[in-house]
């Protein structure tokens, strides 16, 4: 059984999922200084700030900004579990809370388990002795909603599909450890390519199910869309016509916009969030530069951008470059607007409209569908991980697939192969929140005659 | 008559537990029906093989006497395993038969502190759930402050050949009946297990020259590290040989099932399945149309041979039939047919991890009471009660290893936590640390414990911390002592390994697939005093080697460990009332309040109990 004791680093997002004004990420344990410090950049480093006290920065990933946030410090042990806790206040854009929660466990942090924080809180003498009871029907009534969460469909799939991964990786195993504890044994053993090849099979199963992590993300939090072009384009407009109310200002006045207007629609039952931006150009308009930034932003995080330039100007090749520089073309939906007047058809362009008439919409959707669920031949029938602690596990399972295929290759006596081996199908067990003992040597006592 | 401790048994288990409590200066009355059967091998005559090998290394480790009795009485020693990792290697011997049990009595009688009682124990004696005594047939009552059981098949035996069954623990001796009556009534729960033996061969009615022939190793290595290598072997050493069986065998074995004890449903415990009848495997592997046996001689002397392979409890004219099909038996004569014998035994998670029962203090269970099968598994147990108990009286602290520093820890655990419904057998993938539970590094493991209770002496523990000390300075040396590029790749070249580019250290250089170390240092002399020391301490060396060789696995072996550590040491109070816990699943409560485990660990390993019954448990062993 993989069950943590404190000691390690746990994170989770602290306010319930869904679009507030703010959300927050919290991350408890000893690692949580480094880990901030890793991609926090504000005025100091955080594991010199003093406890209870707020900072102001910038989440980084790599020379990219995800967030800027307001980070609290509380140091151990006056913290609510009683360790050292750190509070990331950003944006209530569930992108951005999860791009954080990524960061935060590629560099080390583990997705806690439901009531984790509080179970910790309580064993680190934060909460009242006389809670105790209530922290253990916490406990056990949160993890039985996630036992009822995998019934529904999704991840009902997704575990049965990880069963069948873990009991590939058992009977592959049964074949290491026949050759250990039955090599005396009139048994055909198999040579160690096939078994890495077998581990390879099931290491490209894991792949595929990561690569729909980014689908089940979609299915969860939607889309995100942002619309950007030039100021007077009509990106306000198409917002306005796809929500059927005029939600943004929009005017004849280039720079209308000035802050980023969000706004969500579901098409064919899939959540589509729209960020409405301001036009991109040089200003001097404090208030205006502040606004392109943002912008320049929103086209980093999203997962699609509605490039939008007018008919009635040449094409924007300068901003078209620029956006290129920040984001793959493969992103980009390039929307010709205004098409009712007068215009002559600009280059590289995906799907012309009308933002006034509504023509050519109907294809946009179309367009912003295909590409927002290309390469994931999603069906219904699709197996998908949305859950960031699957998508944990299987990224370590994998890692240890990674090593013992490795001493696979290597021709590595196969003791060496089973531990490894040994730690995937634990952490496989782990999803399907399955334990059970002796699966190998049952394997192999039902496959093969042993015994002399 | 009064002792500190009675064993009940002479068997490997009896036999430590006697040996291990005696010195540790209790007296020790050791109650055994017949005292030449003393460390009889009742089923094939062997000690050791894969992972079982492990724990008689681990055994010897500790001051217990199984290594030494092999090493004197064995007639083919092979190390399995050998072509793999040096975590599975495995040492295995066969044995002569009648010279174990010689042996094994000289040694016990040579222990000061042991008083053989040839008696059988009817009746145990005991007060407010605290053992005082047992209940001779002959001598009456014997006083005791400890009592370990270790009766193996004796309780309630039932011999079983055909549809005929005969009381019995073995073949030719007396079942004992009245412990197990006893148990019962002081509470405990009873299991029924099955075991089998194979035919009984005369030697010279075996056409050997067409068998195929397995010799033991050409440099043999005894199991105990106190064995004099330049005695050993003692005896002369002697081959096994192969033959198979045919669907002309398996049909004559179909015409007896209809008598078969075990298809008829007679038999009523559970047996291996690691160790099958021949004619479970007949029909489990229906498609398989030959089974492998072995021929193991059952001693220097003896005119019998033992059929490895060929347990079976058909009719004996089936048997007799039977053996006449198979390669190189045609002419064979059966002295004595093969039959199953059905036990009691006493499900163990009614013992603690020291094998003191948890509703009787004072008395103890080891070997196949606990529902294990094998020599090894039962001498390891038998240690450990034995430590145990003396240890208790002595006022010593007690002895459980844990499961990341001895096969025996992960024996002792696997039976309390998950209790066994067949015969328990030890096998390397039962433990998880099993790149640090090797057999070469038994003595570094564990001797230390040995003679903190006094059964290793002073010498041989200096010696062995002087070894310790040896391996980290060689580790250390050889982390920094650089081979010179151009020498280094006339060496790699020559195995055809990719060459280096500058001076690489040794260490670097032995983690290389095939490169050994001492031909690495052996390239590289030069008259370094260093080196020469390394290269003449084969032990040294051979640790050296290991630990560099596999340091990344053994590394992440041991993180895992310290991963866990504060998980195995948060004791859970026996106390534990786990029906008050109303937050606990319902199994998991049930399995809780049935093995009661000692720490959070353990308690994790029980199956059936969950992740948030753990964290349930975490939350109220605060309260
Ligand atoms: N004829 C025509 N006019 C349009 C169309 N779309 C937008 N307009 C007009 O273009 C002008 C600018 O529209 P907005 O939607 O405010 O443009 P925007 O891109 O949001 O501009 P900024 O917020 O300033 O960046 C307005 O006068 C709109 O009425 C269209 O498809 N056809
Ligand atoms: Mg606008």
């Amino acid at each position: 059984m993989n069950i943590s004791f404190h000691e390690d680093t746990i994170t989770a997002p602290a306010t319930p999922p869904g679009i507030g004004a703010l959300s927050i990420i919290r991350l408890s344990g000893p690692e949580s200084f480094r880990l901030i410090d890793k991609i926090f950049k504000g005025k100091k480093k955080l594991s010199d700030a003093d406890t209870h006290t707020l900072h102001y920065g910038l989440i980084t990933e790599g020379s990219s900004t995800i967030d800027d946030v307001v980070v609290s410090v509380f140091r151990k042990p006056n913290s609510y579990t009683g360790e050292d806790v750190i509070e990331i206040t950003s944006h209530g854009n569930p992108f951005i809370q999860r791009k954080i929660l990524e960061l935060l466990i590629a560099g080390g942090a583990r997705a806690a388990e439901p009531g984790e924080f509080t179970r910790r809180a309580y064993l680190n003498n934060r909460i009242d002795l006389a809670q105790a009871e209530a922290v253990a029907d916490v406990i056990n009534s949160s993890s039985q909603a996630s036992l009822r969460g995998a019934r529904n469909q999704l991840d009902g799939l997704l575990s049965s599909k990880v069963k069948t991964l873990r009991d590939g990786l058992v009977e592959t195993s049964s074949l290491i450890e026949l050759e250990l504890d039955f090599s005396e044994e009139d048994i055909i053993l198999i040579d160690k390519s096939e078994i890495a090849g077998k581990i390879e099979r099931i290491k490209a199963e894991i792949e595929n199910l990561l690569k729909s992590f980014s689908f089940g993300k979609i299915l969860r939090d939607g889309v995100n869309i942002a619309i950007a072009g030039k100021p007077n384009t009509g990106k306000s407009s198409l917002l306005n016509y796809l929500l059927r109310e005029s939600r943004a200002i929009v005017s004849s006045i280039p720079g209308t916009t000035r802050d980023i207007i969000r706004e969500d629609i579901i098409i064919d039952g899939f959540l589509f969030r729209l960020f409405d931006t301001a036009g991109i150009r040089s200003s001097v308009d404090e208030i205006e530069v502040e606004g392109v930034l943002r912008s320049r932003n929103a086209v980093k995080n999203a997962d699609l951008t509605v490039f939008m330039y007018d008919s009635s100007e040449e094409f924007p090749e300068d901003l078209y470059r620029e956006l290129l520089e920040v984001i793959d073309r493969k992103k980009l939906i390039i929307v010709q607007n205004k098409i009712d007047l007068p215009h002559i058809d600009g280059p590289l362009t995906d799907v012309k409209i009308s933002a006034k008439t509504g023509e050519g919409i109907e294809k946009l959707l179309h367009s912003i569908k295909d590409r927002a669920f290309v390469n994931s031949n999603y069906t219904e029938k699709s197996i998908i991980v949305t859950n960031i602690r699957h998508k944990d596990c299987l990224v370590r399972a994998q890692d240890f697939l990674e090593k013992a295929n490795i001493s696979c290759r290597q021709n590595l006596s196969g003791e060496f192969i089973a531990a490894d081996m040994r730690n995937a199908v634990e952490i496989l067990s782990e999803i399907i929140g399955e334990i059970t003992t002796n699966d190998i040597l049952n394997n192999i006592f039902k496959n093969f005659c042993i015994g002399k | 008559m009064k002792f500190d401790i009675i064993v009940i048994g002479g068997g490997h288990a009896g036999i430590e537990a006697a040996c291990a409590a005696a010195g540790m200066g209790c007296a020790v009355g050791l109650v055994t029906m017949d005292k030449k059967a003393m460390g009889r091998m009742s089923c094939n005559p062997a000690i050791g093989g894969t992972a079982k090998g492990h724990l008689v290394r681990e055994i010897d480790a500790l001051g217990g006497k199984m290594g030494l009795i092999a090493d004197r009485t064995g007639i083919q020693f092979r190390m399995l395993n050998r072509s793999k990792g040096p975590a599975v290697w495995s040492p295995r011997c066969q044995s002569d038969r009648e010279l174990y049990s010689v042996e094994a009595l000289r040694i016990v009688e040579s222990v000061p502190g042991i008083t053989i009682i040839d008696d059988s124990a009817v009746d145990i004696i005991s007060e407010n759930n605290e053992v005082r005594g047992v209940i001779t047939g002959n001598l009456g009552e014997i006083m005791c402050s400890a009592l370990i059981l270790s009766s193996g098949t004796f309780l309630n035996g039932l011999m079983h050949t055909g549809l005929n069954s005969v009381k019995g623990g073995r073949f030719g001796e007396n079942a004992s009946t009245g412990i197990t009556e006893t148990l019962l009534k002081l509470g405990f729960e009873a299991g029924r297990l099955k075991t089998g033996t194979p035919p009984r061969l005369k030697k010279d009615t075996i056409n050997w020259d067409i068998l195929e022939e397995q010799k033991g190793d050409e440099n043999p290595q005894p199991f105990s590290h106190f064995t004099n290598a330049g005695d050993f072997p003692y005896l002369p050493q002697m081959s096994c040989y192969i033959t198979h069986t045919s669907g002309k065998v398996h049909k004559v074995l179909e015409k007896g099932f209809g008598e078969s004890p075990l298809f008829t449903g007679r038999i009523k415990g559970t047996g291996p399945r690691y160790c099958p009848s021949i004619e479970d495997k007949v029909v489990r592997f229906s498609e398989k149309n030959q089974h492998q046996l072995f021929l193991e001689p059952e001693g220097l002397n003896s005119d019998l041979i033992y059929l490895n392979g060929f347990s079976t409890s058909l009719p004996v004219e089936i048997q007799a039939e039977a053996l006449k099909m198979i390669k190189g038996l045609e002419e064979v004569e059966m002295v004595r047919p093969g039959y199953a014998v059905e036990y009691d035994f006493f499900p163990p998670h009614q013992v603690d991890l020291t094998l003191e029962t948890k509703l009787v203090k004072g008395l103890y269970f080891s070997g196949q009471i606990n529902g294990t099968s094998g020599y090894e598994e039962a001498a390891a147990q038998g240690l450990i009660a034995g430590i145990n108990a003396a240890a208790k009286i002595k006022g010593m602290p007690e002895l459980v290893l844990k499961r990341s520093e001895a096969y025996t820890g992960v024996l002792i655990d696997d039976l309390v936590t998950k209790s066994t419904e067949e015969p328990y057998r030890m096998f390397t993938s039962r433990a998880e640390y099993r790149l640090l539970l090797r057999q070469d590094n038994s003595d570094r493991r564990l001797l230390k414990y040995g003679y903190e209770y006094g059964l290793i002496d002073k010498t041989s523990f200096e010696i062995l911390e002087e070894k310790n000390r040896k391996v980290l300075e060689g580790i250390e040396f050889l982390n920094k002592h650089r081979i010179e590029m151009k020498a280094a790749n006339v060496f790699l070249e020559a195995k055809g390994l990719d060459l280096v580019y500058n001076a690489e250290t040794t260490a670097k250089l032995v983690k290389r697939p095939s490169v050994g170390l001492r031909e690495l240092l052996s390239i590289t002399t030069n008259n370094n005093q260093q080196v020469n020391d390394l290269i003449s301490d084969i032990n040294v060396l051979e640790q050296i080697e290991i630990e560099l060789k596999y340091e990344g696995y053994i590394k992440r072996q041991q993180e895992l460990i310290e991963k866990l550590e504060k998980f195995e040491n948060s004791a859970i109070p026996l106390a534990t009332d786990y029906k008050s816990l109303k937050s606990l699943s319902t199994e998991g409560r049930e399995k809780l309040s049935k093995v009661k485990p000692r720490s959070i660990g353990q308690a994790s390993r029980i199956s059936g109990v969950t992740p948030s019954d753990i964290s349930v448990l975490l939350v109220y062993l605060k309260t």
